[in-house]
């Protein structure tokens, strides 16, 4: 500073506001220069932002639309304790729908080459939900019923423009290319049409012969039983640790050791928690595997350090005059920290908090060591059965399904991966309005 | 303080939840091969029985095997899955473990196929010499045996592609490698003059079997830890890439995919069956006796699994790539009368 004072004096023309000198221009250059970096920067970060969300959303979207079959189909008392005299009885039911179907086609003119087999390759795995729906309502049996049941994942996928009928070769054991003449003349009778997959969002995972039926909604819950199980110990041992070490601990070696060894565990990979939960609550402890239960306390463990860290930022954060105020009227050290220093703490370990419980919910590694990765396939019954029945998790079906052979597997994961983003974003943006509404500045 | 007693409260209910651990579901886990037609088995098993449908885990056949030789008891599995039949090893490191009665149930057999992108160089044709004159670190070129010089595929076969040589193989972990090794790689050092010219060189056998086994390590071969959809990728992104799969793998991605074949076989169900096709293996379940009838539907999966409307050539598992075991009738009765491994057959 002293320099650009002294130059006008040293320099042979007297500066002029108006003119500008070399080394001005040289210093707003300079200025506009990084001005210019800055820009670039945030013009590489958007712009991998907008590829990203295409990939997710051009990927994904086409996950929450599925082909359907639309039939009226009656199933008579014989017919259904034939079927459920058997050991296959989802397939059985599948012979009657099949049935209906082609009566149906024949109602409505269709010309098109058809037969029991083609139809059975445009359909999806549809005896399982005709089985489920007349023995919850042995009433409808011998009524006419409207089932919309979910077509072969190629017809689902050539509906949706993925599939091109010259993609498939005549030896294709899957679907013939005569195929899509029938599944073209059904949509043109509104047999066969596309609409909203609410399976998606509710439903739980299928076999892999069956993606037309596979949804996330299963493992949704797993996770929300695990966020439950991450809120109820991590908050309140991180908030518990945090207080001590902030307000009552006496600074020696022995807190500063376990200072920094809680930041260490803050940096150390989360597969190492995985194997640790493994170890002490599977193999130790007897605890379920595949549990949500275990889970979450493998996840508490991964989440502690960033909840402890940011509670003694906020807890850091408020004034000492605060404390010396309330220590000064009378008050005891824990009623200052009760009544005064932890509810203006309060916004930021809320905070830091979702933030730890957003970053746990989309956590796959730890879950591949306790058994959470696999095919599980159904809703938990009761409260304690969410927590220690087997389960998945978001994370952990979107990995799943992406390692599936069948192309509409990929498109549920990339699906998947929309509903996961949902639910960061939706935490993320409840810790910003907490922070707005209820942060204190000094 | 409330925090006080949420603590308390969430330690009850671990606490209720650790007590309560008895399982009322199948916990099976093991090969990503057979992890396909174990989960349309469970979804089945599922949705035609009153069991709860059972969960399924993959990891590969070693590492589900590992898992299953834990011991016994309600927190261990009770089936694992595996692409290639249990090793002696395995079987003592399960009885040191408490498991020594392991039903061991043949569910059909995958073949394995060799594919390369459908608009990517004319792979059709291979020979198991080819692949090990392509991936062998010491070949034989011209009677001597030499580190493999091979740079392109045109290099030993004029009738193979002039590309360079790039192949995805499955990774150690995985029982779809063994039989890789065995019936490929193998094969073609012995066709191929390599395993005589070894012994000759004065190795012993046992070490010219292991030399037999081994992969080029300098880029060309590619070891693919993962599942099958990560090699799918991998050949997506490289032209003259040639992949190892399963064959229902290929038959779902037809559209990407071109199989090569094999000695002038050509990979289908029938052929596999007919035992023309060379590279096949039998898959497999393991079942620990101990935990049946302490696990409520494990013996009744397993029957369920192998019963002809499932694992029969016109049931579920057979439409989506498994070719069916001619000898299923015998695995039935075996499963009935709960027959262990070892047990006079």
């Amino acid at each position: 500073m002293t320099d650009a004072s002294a130059q006008p004096q040293t320099s042979k023309h007297s500066g002029s506001l108006l003119e500008q000198d070399a080394r001005t221009r040289r210093r707003n250059a300079k200025e506009a220069r990084f001005k210019a970096y800055g820009i670039a920067a945030i013009l590489v970060g958007v712009l991998a932002l907008i590829v990203l969300l295409w990939a997710i959303l051009s990927n994904g979207l086409p996950a929450f639309q599925r082909a359907i079959v639309q039939v009226d189909m009656t199933v008579t008392q014989e017919e259904f304790d034939a079927a459920e005299g058997t050991l296959f009885k989802t397939k059985e039911y599948e012979k009657l729908f099949v049935t209906a179907l082609s009566s149906q086609m024949m109602a409505a003119g269709i010309d098109a080459n058809f037969e029991g087999k083609a139809l059975e390759r445009l359909l999806g795995k549809v005896g399982g939900t005709i089985r489920a729906y007349y023995r919850e309502n042995p009433d409808q049996i011998g009524e006419v019923v409207t089932f919309d049941l979910a077509a072969a994942s190629r017809i689902d996928r050539y509906l949706k423009g993925s599939l091109k009928r010259e993609d498939i070769g005549p030896d294709n054991r899957f679907i013939q290319p005569e195929d899509f003449d029938v599944a073209d003349a059904m949509r043109e009778a509104g047999l066969l049409k596309q609409v909203f997959d609410w399976n998606f969002i509710t439903g739980v995972d299928t076999g892999v012969d069956n993606p037309g039926g596979a949804g996330i909604g299963a493992s949704v819950l797993g996770s929300f039983f695990m966020m439950i199980v991450v809120l109820f110990l991590a908050l309140p041992i991180g908030v518990a640790a945090s207080i001590y070490l902030e307000e009552f601990a006496p600074k020696n070696r022995f807190t500063d050791f376990i200072e920094v060894n809680i930041s260490n565990l803050a940096a150390v990979p989360s597969i190492v928690f995985g194997i640790l939960g493994l170890a002490v609550f599977i193999q130790f402890m007897h605890l379920p595997q595949s549990a949500p239960l275990v889970g979450g306390l493998v996840l508490t463990l991964m989440t502690l350090p960033t909840i402890i860290i940011s509670t003694r930022a906020s807890l850091k954060a408020v004034p000492p005059s605060i404390r010396d105020a309330a220590l000064g009227v009378g008050a005891s050290k824990m009623q200052s920290v009760f009544h005064h220093v932890l509810p203006l703490a309060a916004p930021g370990i809320l905070t830091g908090t979702i933030i730890g419980l957003a970053q746990a919910l989309g956590e796959t590694a730890p879950l591949l060591l306790i058994g959470m990765v696999g095919f599980v396939a159904r809703y938990p019954d009761t409260f304690l059965g969410g927590l220690e029945g087997p389960n998945s998790a978001m994370p952990a079906q979107i990995y799943n399904w992406a390692a599936r052979s069948d192309p509409v597997f990929t498109e549920k994961a990339w699906g998947g991966i929309i509903i996961l983003l949902v639910f960061l974003l939706a935490m993320n943006i409840i810790a910003i309005i907490l922070r707005r509404r209820f942060e204190r500045r000094w | 303080m409330s925090f006080m007693k949420l603590t308390a409260s969430a330690v009850a209910i671990a606490a209720v939840a650790g007590a309560a651990s008895a399982r009322d579901n199948v916990q099976i886990a093991g090969s990503s091969t057979v992890l396909p037609y174990a989960s349309i088995v469970a979804e089945a098993f599922g949705e035609n029985t009153d069991f709860p449908t059972p969960v399924v885990e993959s990891g590969g056949s070693s590492a589900g095997l590992k898992r299953f030789c834990e011991g016994v008891g309600a927190n261990t599995i009770d089936i694992a899955n595996a692409s290639r039949a249990i090793r002696e090893k395995e079987i003592a490191a399960c009885a040191e473990n408490g498991v020594t009665d392991i039903i061991e149930v043949r569910i059909g057999y995958d073949g394995i196929v060799f594919a390369s992108q459908t608009n990517g160089p004319a792979f059709t044709a291979f020979t198991p010499s080819d692949i090990f004159n392509a991936l062998g670190p010491k070949v034989m070129v011209d009677g001597e045996l030499v580190d493999n010089p091979h740079q392109q595929w045109s290099d030993f076969n004029a009738d193979l592609p002039a590309a360079d040589i790039l192949a995805f193989i499955p990774g150690t972990k995985h029982g779809t490698r063994e039989v890789f090794e065995e019936k490929v790689i193998a094969a073609g050092c012995e066709a191929t003059g390599a395993f005589e010219a070894m012994m000759a060189a004065g190795m012993s056998e046992d070490d010219a079997e292991d030399a037999c086994l081994a992969v080029r390590t300098d880029g060309k071969s590619v070891d693919i830890d993962g599942d099958y959809t990560e090699t799918l990728a991998r050949i997506d992104a490289n032209t003259n890439g040639i992949g190892v799969f399963g064959l229902s793998f290929y038959e779902n991605n037809t559209d990407k995919l071109k199989v090569a074949t094999m000695s002038g076989v050509a990979p289908s169900t029938e052929t596999i069956a007919s035992g023309e096709y060379p590279v096949s293996r039998p898959l497999f379940f393991y079942i620990k006796k101990a935990h049946i009838g302490v696990i409520p539907g494990l013996k009744e999966y397993a029957q369920f699994f192998t019963a002809d409307e499932i694992a029969g050539p016109d049931g579920p598992l057979a439409a989506y790539g498994l070719v069916s075991d001619p000898e299923l009738a015998g695995t039935q009765g075996m499963i009935a009368e709960e027959q262990v491994m070892g047990a006079s057959m």
